[in-house]
């Protein structure tokens, strides 16, 4: 054991030590999960690749991406945070709802921001308590919202007395929405019918025959890895209307649809970034990235839609990082600079059209009172037969006036469980 | 010359009865506890604390408990994931109900709490054996993820589901929690283990331990000179739940400090700890302790080597994780079937007849 601790050490003290700015990158490319958590974390590679070998980094301080595989587990989530907070890392994004409750007060007590894009604990958006946790520019309540705002606009805005379903991860991640769909199914007289799916969601025929007998009008789905491809098969073997059944951003990729064929045909899911790779950005990751054999992974995955989300993340990440550096002053910040950064961002159509990213994502601003952006989002549809995606609503509004008070009432509990005293 | 019980004479019954007979052993022993009490605490860091000491000291208090289970008493169980669980939640529930009550109190009920869900459980084992008894705690262990996901009295029906672990403090010390220092967590968990190895080591040494081993070599013999069977197998389970209970709750309250049944107390944690019951030997403390070694640090070795020092990628170097623990484990059960505590075992035979074998 003596022997083996000093081979460690030795290999550890081996890996060199220079001025660069640290991005951990917990991916999964194993497991249930990998499906998904592949082209994600190629995206999130490829565009700090592509910063390093055509910019040269961030404002001049090149850019390192430490990779660590967590098989979409919250505990091994946990092992890689603490194994590569020692490297200065910047910004931790785990991918996982699960991951992120579970290092927001570790990450709180380290001060290392977490940016939990689209996932991770809802009420992280109000920053006075989450002084670490970001979650723009959506969060999972707003998802909700938008799912059944999407359903009020089908139906002319009257869906009382209507059945809706939401089939589940059950996990932190898939019971996230219950809460506000709850609320929401007050407002607007609608019954919920919560079916859960265990982990790893291979197996869901007693869930979907539950769906068939109670013939839901609705069914909106949290789902991620193989679960989202099983459900959409299932789906089409019981012959659901595919135009009633939404899911949300996270099972919405080319990998969960693909699988059933034509029988996926007019699947929902939501989103809130644009999709497709017609952007100029694309033209410099081709250039610089691809065609210099330097892609993340297989390098199969650029333009899918979780490509585009990773390469989202980052790109937020690599903006706050500029943001964080001409409010220092330091090119080569500390982690509580990019805290300080990310609390400033602010993204604009202008900035993002430089980058080369036109009309990709919501324009947003944040604060230290809301660290979660505007919590815009938009519908969109698959047509298998063209096999892509399309955007079918614009980037639309979530209920602020159901999910304020949530956000405000779970983050107060967790204030006083955890003795924070609220502040700005 | 040095490892040899000549020339060591005892003089009272409690000195012939000691665990260590040999001086040699005796010394090296005391030499262990020095370094890992006075040394270590003193060197370790955040990521040799959580990464390598912390995971290894439960998991050999884990292994304790299932060796006792497995090992001594010959019943098996794929149940420790659930039963940690039991630990966990129940340490969970203890320190929200009762802010004011000392965390290794906690931790002690906790163990108690198990140890009498475990006997529940072990209930079955007076009628069925062998495979059919894995069989009835494999159900265990679905059935108690299953429970703690689906009443949510056990997570204070928080909306996540999960249970996270509130700062709490030893002499001061904070010991769970965030702020946690990585020595304090260390020398938690290091108190528990000496207690833990301790208690298990003079109980198998003694009348219940004789027991529980007749009863794993021979039921029917161990009955009929006078071994009342449901008593040594319930007992078994019992002390094995203490064990395995104390491991969950300090595996949630110190270690994770923060759980959910299903990913953090899921099916692959029994095998885990079932392997390294049978890597580091079945029927030997000192074994549990190997294995738990052997499997918490393998993985994180392979881990810095092959992604940290050739640099390979992820995915790739966690799949030969799995082939080289997986090819290891076959290979040990081929070439030592009696795990790690047979070659020390070994080592230890040779070391008495050295530097003259003949």
């Amino acid at each position: 054991m003596k022997l083996l601790s000093m081979t460690v050490a030795a290999v550890m003290a081996a890996s060199p030590v220079m001025a660069d700015l640290v991005f951990p990158s917990l991916s999964y490319r194993t497991g249930p999960y990998a499906a998904n958590g592949i082209p994600f974390a190629d995206g999130y590679e490829d565009y700090f690749t592509l910063l390093n070998e055509r910019d040269g980094g961030i404002g001049g301080v090149p850019v390192r991406v430490i990779e660590c595989e967590t098989g979409y587990n919250a505990e091994k989530g946990i092992e890689c945070y603490e194994a590569t907070k020692g490297e200065g890392a910047l910004v931790y994004q785990p991918l996982s709802t699960a991951t992120t409750y579970q290092m927001i007060p570790k990450a709180t007590a380290d001060g290392i921001p977490v940016h939990s894009m689209g996932y991770g604990r809802t009420s992280a958006k109000n920053g006075a308590v989450f002084s670490n946790i970001f979650n723009y520019p959506a969060n999972y309540w707003d998802g909700a919202s938008h799912a059944i705002n999407h359903i009020l606009d089908v139906n002319g805005g009257d869906i009382s007395g209507k059945k809706i379903a939401l089939v589940y991860h059950n996990s932190a991640y898939g019971k996230e929405p219950i809460r506000t769909l709850e609320e929401l199914s007050k407002k607007h007289g609608y019954e919920l019918m919560p079916v859960a799916v265990d982990h790893p969601g291979q197996e869901q025929k007693s869930q979907w025959l539950q769906i068939r007998q109670q013939r839901p009008d609705y069914v909106l789905m949290w789902g991620w890895g193989v679960m989202n491809q099983v459900a959409i098969q299932e789906a089409a073997n019981i012959r659901y209307n595919m135009e009633n059944f939404i899911g949300i951003w996270w099972s919405g990729s080319e990998n969960d649809v693909l699988p059933a064929g034509a029988g996926a045909d007019g699947y929902k899911a939501l989103t809130f970034h644009n999709i497709g790779r017609d952007y100029p950005l694309y033209d410099d990751l081709q250039k610089y990235v691809v065609d210099a054999g330097k892609a993340a992974g297989a390098g199969d995955q650029v333009g899918t839609v979780l490509y585009n989300r990773g390469m989202y993340a980052a790109m937020l990440a690599a903006e706050a990082a500029k943001t964080a550096q001409e409010l220092s002053g330091n090119a080569d910040i500390t982690p509580a600079e990019m805290r300080a950064g990310m609390e400033a961002l602010e993204m604009t159509e202008a900035k993002m059209a430089a980058l080369g990213l036109p009309n990709f994502g919501p324009e947003f601003k944040v604060s230290c009172e809301n660290h979660g952006g505007n919590g815009l989002g938009a519908v969109k549809q698959w047509d298998a037969s063209a096999g892509e995606w399309s955007l079918i609503t614009g980037y639309e509004a979530s209920d602020q006036d159901v999910i304020g008070p949530l956000v405000e009432e779970d983050s107060a509990a967790f204030a006083a469980e955890s003795g924070i005293t609220p502040s700005c | 010359m040095f490892y040899r019980e000549a020339g060591d004479f005892s003089t009272t019954y409690s000195q012939d009865s000691q665990t260590f007979p040999i001086k040699f052993d005796r010394y090296r022993y005391y030499v262990v506890l020095a370094v890992a009490f006075l040394v270590v605490p003193f060197f370790i860091n955040d990521y040799w604390a959580n990464a390598v000491f912390v995971p290894f000291l439960i998991y050999a208090i884990a292994a304790i408990g299932l060796n006792i289970l497995t090992g001594y008493c010959g019943q098996v169980s794929l149940g420790t994931g659930g039963f940690m669980a039991v630990g966990a939640y129940a340490c969970y529930k203890l320190m929200t109900g009762f802010p004011d009550v000392s965390i290794v109190i906690h931790v002690l009920l906790s163990g108690g709490i198990t140890a009498a869900v475990v006997t529940l459980f072990g209930l079955p084992s007076l009628r069925i054996k062998g495979f059919y008894l894995a069989v009835a705690t494999l159900a265990a262990q679905f059935f108690l993820v299953w429970l703690f996901n689906k009443v949510s009295w056990f997570y204070n029906y928080s909306a996540s589901g999960q249970i996270s672990a509130p700062e709490r403090s030893v002499f001061g010390v904070i010991v769970t929690g965030p702020n946690t220092e990585a020595w304090a967590k260390y020398l938690i968990c290091l108190v528990f283990v000496t207690f833990c190895a301790i208690v298990a080591r003079n109980l198998t040494r003694g009348s219940v331990g004789r027991k529980w081993m007749a009863i794993r070599d021979m039921d029917i013999a161990a009955e009929i000179i006078g071994v009342n069977p449901m008593a040594a197998k319930l007992t078994a389970f019992m002390v094995s739940g203490f064990f395995v209970g104390i491991a969950g709750a300090l595996f949630f309250a110190v270690y994770l400090g923060a759980a959910e049944a299903n990913d953090s107390f899921g099916i692959d944690k029994s095998f885990l700890v079932l392997f390294m019951v049978i890597i580091g030997g079945l029927g030997s403390i000192f074994g549990s302790f190997a294995g738990a070694a052997f499997m918490v640090l393998l993985p994180v070795l392979l881990k810095n080597v092959l992604v940290g020092g050739l640099g390979w990628p992820t995915d790739l170097a966690a799949h030969l994780q799995f082939i080289i623990s997986g090819s290891l484990i076959i290979i040990f059960l081929i070439m030592e079937p009696h795990g790690l505590a047979q070659l020390w075992r070994l080592a230890k035979e040779k070391l008495r007849l050295w530097p003259f074998p003949h």
